[in-house]
């Protein structure tokens, strides 16, 4: 193959010493980019409008008198700010982006296509039944998906992300006992618990109580078991857990806390180790939420939309939130306040507006359909796989606290334990930034000291686990020698390591004109 | 599969690394009697790219979507046009597959756009601070409640009859729960919005008012008094915008006292997709900020002294705080809160007054040809792009005999407030600039059948 064909030569890079300051500040591809208001634009307009006729106003005499401060920009300078700034972003497109527990998987593009059909994406949530079956059709068809593969007899839909969705549990939960006259007040929730759980329990009412980890990075049964007792609502349970094991004793921790007369809420974060391999529904489980912006695919967008349906027990089902979709022969009903009264009269009530994050479900109903229960079954094992690549060929060089008791499931976890000369976690993490990964989740769980928690998901191919295997244990040598330039990164990045203590103490939540800011000074 | 990267050789191969004799001694922490021995029965296999597209275009078609008909459905969503370059924008892959930016030296693009939002947001509302987005509306409205019971440690929230039935339903729903009380009521078929009635019912146990600025039914009222007398018996004035194009025209709450404001971001970017994802809308005073839920971008500076941006105030969330944080919420909206700021800068403050202008000439049409229609009465004084008339007919049926003509004519009040007989004539008519001449024509031929 001809690299060369006019006879250019290759360029040779100069031996650089550090790099040359330019008068943009702009390094190539890498260019800074100005806020938007920031910019002399408050006539520059985007947008052309027909002319507006000329009408008496029936405003209350409430016309807005003042500016109100907003920047506009022309439609080329808008895309090109935008596509700017999109650059400063890591993103699951541009790499691994092994965040523990947040199943940061491979978008497929098909799902955005799907989303963007006119018969969901254009139709009004008010609009007469009659003329949105086929969005309720979706609704119905993924509900029926995600009761079979969790084995649940009820889905509720309407939750917009996985801390909502545990939010419709509990409230199920309370309705329930409620409704038996049972009274009771605390929330067990295992010390390593996502923080939504604990924050979620206080916020639907509960007080909230910590169970212990063993030393096998499980929940520890035994204290579970002694702390049930008529006062306890529910206990929350990750499965798989956050240090990406599998409860195998979640039956009887089932069996026992029904037998307490409480209820089992799993948190569902972790679904994608398990979809297609187990049902929840066979570990006595009476809700879970199900984050379709991870194991269903749906983009996580910077941080949401979500979505969080919640599959309940027949226990449950009766106290499930409005509004849902019922079927009807070939009909699709949107069973709401009016209707409930006939068939669903123990619902707790409404927690949304409308009906739940539609555009997320024609997505992850898209990507469920591509993969088939074939597919899927396979998501769970190749995400299990690819952990388990990770965790063998790391604990060498890496503590890895719960590699003695078997394999992991979806991810695996590490911790700083060894690192020398006052390193820890965060310089890792910070230089795998200048390596081109995204950091894995740091500090997180808080039962293990210094933890790195690893997803690195089904859709990485074994050439990107091995790349990412040679950065982390190039870095972790270093790490353990003490290496202090560790401290410094990232380098290459966007920007250095970022003032977040100044953030919080001074904080700056909107921009401010120069002379408005000086002026408060 | 087609998402799938490794190949037979490479599983093999991993397993060998790994030690493992085959993929199910990886899952041997599952008991044997809930693992399943194959895909799940009765259910299909994978699809092709092709034959999934068909399946779900099938499904697309079976509905009714709003841009191929005369659409005048509004109360809390709105069809406006959204530039195609903000589709464009959102799609970029840096920002749709990116996720919360929690490692803020690679998360530059994300937490820029959050503070510009931010901003965007606080100075539309005349508020000093916003955060960087809530689920939606009605989540954000609750939040606003339980924030100002925070603040005052009051449990008593006097909701106003014209904020939408929906949201009132959220809040009642989870007030159940807290034993926050709350008071409401459904609306009069008047003029006049219940802003008097409240205004007198404030007292010592009040922790805030709320009131929906344009209301369920259209109506705009002056919210300096009650932000007043709110503030005089220690509550205060929380203020629910649905229609956040109405602020190009009218006054912000901010500017007339309200100390929380809330709305639904949809309307600006964000498409109807059936109610959801859409973005909640949040801001309040700077001196609350400490109370307020929700993630937010702050300004900062690098290691080199260059300015960046950062996730801040944490210690009021979830993952530092856990059951002592403001509110359990996590992943929010930003991605919706991409299309609403896209789209915001592209209209800029002109733009925004031009599109407002033009909804709120359009609506003015609309309302008199209707009103002039016989035995319908317009019930609005003021509005902006949605109003309510009254029918001689009951609404409900009428709309759906107005879908028999090909028109999506409106919400009925029996719709929103099923049981309440004294509404059921009510209709809610939003117009935006999407509507044109022709479908003017159409909803005035399919109402003049209906009410002859």
């Amino acid at each position: 193959m001809t690299v060369n064909p006019s006879g250019w030569r290759p360029t040779t890079p100069a031996n650089t010493q550090g790099e040359a300051e330019t008068v943009t500040g702009n390094r190539a591809l890498m260019l800074e980019e100005p806020l938007i208001f920031e910019s002399d634009a408050s006539e520059t307009t985007g947008v052309d409008f027909d002319e507006v006729p000329q009408h008496p106003r029936r405003l209350e005499g409430l016309e807005r008198s003042r500016p109100i401060g907003l920047p506009g920009l022309s439609e080329p300078e808008a895309v090109r700010h935008y596509t700017r700034l999109s650059r400063q972003n890591y993103a699951i497109d541009l790499g691994l982006f092994p965040l523990g527990s947040c199943t940061m998987k491979h978008n497929p593009r098909l799902n955005e296509k799907v989303a963007r059909m006119p018969g969901f994406a254009d139709v009004h949530p008010l609009q007469p039944q009659e003329t949105v079956q086929g969005a309720l059709e979706v609704v119905s068809e993924l509900a029926q998906w995600l009761l079979d593969l969790t084995g649940m007899p009820s889905v509720a839909m309407s939750p917009k992300a996985g801390a909502h969705g545990e939010l419709c549990g509990l409230l199920c939960i309370r309705a329930a006992l409620e409704a038996r006259g049972d009274k009771r007040e605390v929330v067990l929730v295992p010390e390593s618990a996502h923080g939504t759980n604990p924050a979620t329990a206080a916020f639907a009412g509960y007080r909230v109580e910590s169970i212990p980890a063993n030393s096998a990075g499980r929940v520890d049964v035994e204290a579970l078991k002694s702390r049930l007792a008529p006062d306890v609502a529910a206990v929350m349970i990750t499965n798989p857990n956050t240090c990406g094991l599998f409860e195998p004793e979640m039956k009887a921790i089932s069996d026992a806390v029904h037998a307490a007369g409480a209820f089992v809420y799993c948190d569902g974060a972790n679904f994608n180790a398990i979809v297609g391999k187990v049902r929840p529904g066979d570990l006595g489980i009476d809700a879970m939420h199900i984050n379709l912006h991870k194991t269903f695919s749906t983009p996580h967008g910077g941080g949401g939309p979500g979505s969080g349906p919640v599959v309940l027990s027949k226990a449950l089902a009766p106290y499930a939130p409005l509004p849902f979709v019922e079927r009807d022969g070939d009909q699709f009903r949107l069973v709401e306040e009016e209707t409930a009264g006939e068939h669903h009269g123990g619902t707790f009530g409404r927690m949304v507006a409308f009906h739940g994050q539609m555009g997320m479900f024609t997505r992850a109903l898209t990507y469920i359909l591509s993969h088939g229960a074939d597919g899927l079954k396979q998501v769970a094992e190749d995400s299990v796989l690819n952990a388990n690549y990770i965790l063998r060929s790391l604990e060498d060089i890496l503590d890895a606290p719960f590699a003695k008791s078997g394999p992991c499931m979806h991810e695996a976890i590490f911790s700083d334990k060894g690192f020398a000369g006052g390193l820890s976690t965060i310089d890792l993490a910070k230089a795998l930034i200048d390596e081109g990964f995204h950091p894995m989740t740091m500090y997180f769980p808080l039962v293990v000291h210094g933890a790195m928690l690893i997803e690195p998901t089904e859709t990485e191919s074994k050439a990107s686990l091995d790349q990412f295997i040679a950065a982390i244990r190039s870095i972790g040598e270093r790490a353990k020698a003490g290496d202090e330039s560790l401290k410094a990164a990232p380098v290459h990045a966007p920007r250095r390591r970022l003032d977040e203590t100044l953030a919080a103490r001074k904080p700056v939540l909107t921009y401010r004109d120069p002379e408005v800011a000086e002026a408060a000074e | 599969m087609r998402y799938l990267p490794l190949s037979e050789a490479d599983r093999s191969e991993m397993l060998r690394v790994i030690g493992a004799p085959s993929i199910d001694e990886l899952f041997r922490d599952v008991p044997a009697e809930a693992r399943l021995k194959g895909p799940i029965h009765n259910l299909p296999s994978h699809a092709s790219e092709m034959a999934v597209e068909r399946h779900m275009a099938a499904l697309s078609r079976k509905s009714m979507a709003a841009g191929d008909v005369p659409f005048f459905l509004g109360c809390g969503a709105y069809k406006h046009h959204i530039p195609a370059s903000v589709d464009h924008i959102i799609q970029r892959g840096e920002f749709l597959t990116s996720y919360t930016p929690y490692q803020p030296e690679i998360a530059q693009g994300t937490l820029q756009m959050m503070f510009e939002f931010q901003t965007q947001v606080a100075r539309l509302f005349g508020c000093e601070v916003a955060n960087a987005s809530m689920y939606d509306g009605s989540t954000a409205m609750w939040e606003a409640i339980v924030m100002a019971h925070r603040i005052t440690r009051r449990k008593k929230s006097l909701i106003s009859s014209g904020v939408h039935p929906h949201y009132v339903s959220v809040a009642r729903t989870m007030a159940k729960f807290t034993e926050d009380q709350l008071e409401t009521s459904v609306p009069d078929l008047t003029a006049r919005t219940d802003i008097d009635r409240l205004t007198a019912a404030i007292d010592e146990e009040t922790n805030a008012v709320v009131v929906q600025y344009p209301d369920i039914l259209g109506r705009i009222a002056d919210l300096t008094p009650i932000a007043e007398a709110a503030h005089a018996k220690g509550a205060l004035l929380i203020a629910v915008v649905t229609e956040p194009v109405a602020l190009g025209l009218i006054k912000s709450p901010g500017e007339m006292g309200a100390d929380i404001v809330v709305g639904e971001g949809q309307s600006i970017g964000v498409g109807l997709q059936f109610g959801g994802p859409y973005v909640g809308l949040f801001a309040c005073r700077e001196k609350h900020v400490r109370q307020m839920p929700g993630r937010l971008a702050g300004e900062t500076v690098d290691a080199e002294g260059k300015r960046g941006f950062v996730l801040t105030l944490s210690t009021r969330e979830q993952h530092i705080r856990r059951e002592k944080a403001t509110s359990n919420i996590c992943t929010s909206s930003v991605l919706c809160a991409l299309a609403f700021t896209a789209h915001l800068t592209l209209l800029g403050e002109k733009g925004l007054r031009q599109l407002a202008s033009l909804n709120h000439a359009r609506a003015c049409e609309v309302a008199d040809r209707l009103a002039g229609l016989p035995g319908v009465a317009l019930v609005n004084e003021s509005f902006f792009n949605e109003f309510t008339v009254k029918l001689p007919v009951e609404a409900r049926p009428a709309v759906h005999a107005m879908v028999e003509k090909g028109v999506l004519g409106g919400v009925s009040l029996g719709r929103l407030y099923p049981g309440a007989e004294e509404l059921e004539n009510g209709l809610v008519i939003a117009v935006t600039e999407t509507v044109t001449d022709q479908d003017i024509d159409a909803l005035e031929v399919a109402l003049r059948e209906l009410v002859q």
